[in-house]
């Protein structure tokens, strides 16, 4: 469904990428582990049409869409939960999801969708007036996911969901993240947190310095010796 | 007693003008972070706009300005497309300083061809209702300047309210608050900064009709309204059409008062004596603070 090819890009006169290929079948799980600076987020941005590529391609359903305005691709059915969650501060939680719905896509049916996020996340119902700057982090994350969720996307991009946000509160993403699978749509999850997103994952990439350098079922990566010593630490050999 | 009563009356009814120029080049400056500093100089174009449809045609100015206000509108859009569309694509910084070379450069253009094609010459619509006064408790009340003052709140209002609830209202905020985040809804971001310049057009043009009602306009005009619209910038803060309207209320009684304590002479010197000790004392304005518009 997504087909990312040889790209290469970067910002000015530092590239980030070389020559990167991922792919994301259609309701897959797949997640893109690799430590800070390796272009994972780049990547993403890529992908979304926020940095222009200086080769390869970004396919989806089998058209190229690298070329396509920033604003066009979320109608084609593709959302981006941004790391640091970007949310519109200074504009209410409700307010924050609507806009998820701007695109013509979703746009007719963004009151179901609305229900629909609150059945995910109940805890966001009850504060839907209140200034999205003003919720904690785990809250802003779920606005964040909630957001990308009511452009009723078929593939979401996640790029670090977990960052900065207490274990509890990240079982409870994850586990939001495997409903929205059960119900058809693709997920591309980048993660630091190396562990728990290659369990959740039917696939896995590993980012280094840009280029990958692993890949395979997200069961056989968690055993890879190399991924195991550099991303598990030494004691996660004995385990 | 009475007459600094009436001159702050007076001074209200002007500040309602401040407040609508200012909430045109607050919305521009807030979204796309690009100054025009030839804002005065559209405010004059509408009141020309207006003069002229009643001095040829008998229009009342109160029906022109809802021609004016689309005419700015379009002339806003034309604007966008030819000078301030290229300046957008660049980072923060820069735009600013080149929107600052684009908007003298058009001010000045402005200006030459006004005093070329009207000459000089003051004007003012004199309208058959133009004199006629409501005394309330011994005050005067001059009506063509009161009904300015209702239009302009009922611009400010219509505004805030398509910011607040329309779908492309909610996409500007977005955008003015982090136009990454609003291309990743799906938001053309440079429709939106179109549409904000556009507005923000047609809104000094409408304060243009109202100034050539109940005051006057001459070629020369523009520097001035900018400078105005700056200070109450400056004075309530970015972010909220509401409380900038509120800010020219303020500056307007403000030069009213300072003209009866101190002195007709000062009324200017007040205005730029309170932006310095507004941008001293709170820099982030005295009503709101920074960021999106709510």
């Amino acid at each position: 469904m997504l087909d990312v090819r040889d790209v290469r890009a970067g910002y000015g006169d530092v590239q980030v990428l070389f020559g990167v290929s991922v792919a994301v079948a259609a309701g897959e799980i797949v997640a893109l582990v690799g430590p800070n600076g390796a272009g994972k987020t780049t990547l993403l941005r890529a992908i979304v049409g926020l940095l222009p590529l200086r080769r390869g391609s970004v396919s989806w359903e089998g058209r190229p869409i690298h070329a396509a305005p920033a604003h066009s691709i979320v109608e084609q059915g593709i959302a981006l939960v941004p790391e640091g969650r970007r949310l519109f501060a200074r504009m209410t939680l409700e307010e924050n999801l609507l806009l998820g719905a701007f695109a013509p896509r979703a746009l007719g049916g963004r009151r179901e969708g609305l229900e629909r996020v609150f059945e995910i996340f109940p805890r966001l119902a009850e504060r839907r007036r209140q200034l999205a700057g003003s919720l904690s982090g785990g809250e802003q994350q779920m606005v964040a996911i909630g957001r990308a969720l009511m452009s009723r996307p078929r593939l979401l991009l996640l790029d670090e969901p977990s960052l900065g946000l207490a274990p509890r509160v990240v079982e409870g993403i994850l586990e939001v993240l495997r409903q929205i699978h059960r119900d058809g749509v693709g997920v591309f999850l980048v993660e630091q947190n190396v562990q728990a997103s290659l369990a959740l994952a039917d696939r896995g990439y590993v980012l280094e310095n840009g280029r990958i350098s692993g890949a395979g079922s997200g069961h056989d990566l968690l055993r890879d010796p190399h991924v195991r010593q550099a991303y598990l630490g030494p004691l996660a050999m004995d385990r | 007693m009475r007459l600094l009563a009436q001159q702050l009356l007076l001074g209200i009814l002007v500040g309602g003008l401040y407040g609508l120029a200012a909430a045109g080049l607050s919305l521009i400056f807030g979204v796309l972070r690009v100054l025009n500093v030839a804002h005065g100089e559209l405010l004059m174009l509408g009141g020309y706009a207006s003069f002229w449809l009643f001095a040829l045609l008998g229009v009342d100015p109160f029906v022109s300005l809802l021609g004016v206000l689309p005419g700015l509108f379009l002339l806003g859009l034309c604007l966008y497309w030819l000078l301030f569309g290229f300046v957008v694509r660049a980072h923060e910084e820069v735009r600013i300083k080149n929107s600052l070379l684009i908007g003298f450069g058009l001010a000045l253009a402005l200006h030459a061809l006004a005093v070329r094609l009207w000459t000089a010459d003051e004007r003012s619509i004199t309208t058959a209702y133009a004199g006629e006064v409501m005394t309330v408790g011994g005050l005067k009340l001059p009506l063509v300047r009161l009904a300015s003052l209702a239009l302009a709140l009922v611009l400010i209002v219509g505004l805030h309210f398509f910011l607040r609830r329309g779908r492309w209202g909610q996409a500007i905020r977005a955008t003015a608050e982090d136009w990454e985040a609003a291309l990743l809804m799906g938001i053309d971001v440079r429709r939106a900064y179109l549409l904000a310049f556009a507005i923000g057009t047609a809104l000094a043009g409408a304060a243009g009709s109202l100034v050539s009602v109940g005051y006057s306009i001459n070629p020369s005009i523009g520097l001035e309204w900018t400078l105005k619209a700056l200070i109450v910038i400056v004075l309530a803060g970015m972010g909220s059409i509401v409380g900038t309207f509120f800010g020219g209320l303020v500056l307007g009684a403000a030069e009213a008062l300072s003209a009866v304590v101190v002195g007709g002479p000062y009324r200017e010197v007040v205005g730029l004596v309170i932006f310095f000790c507004v941008l001293v004392a709170r820099p982030e304005g005295l009503f709101t603070s920074r960021g999106a518009f709510r």
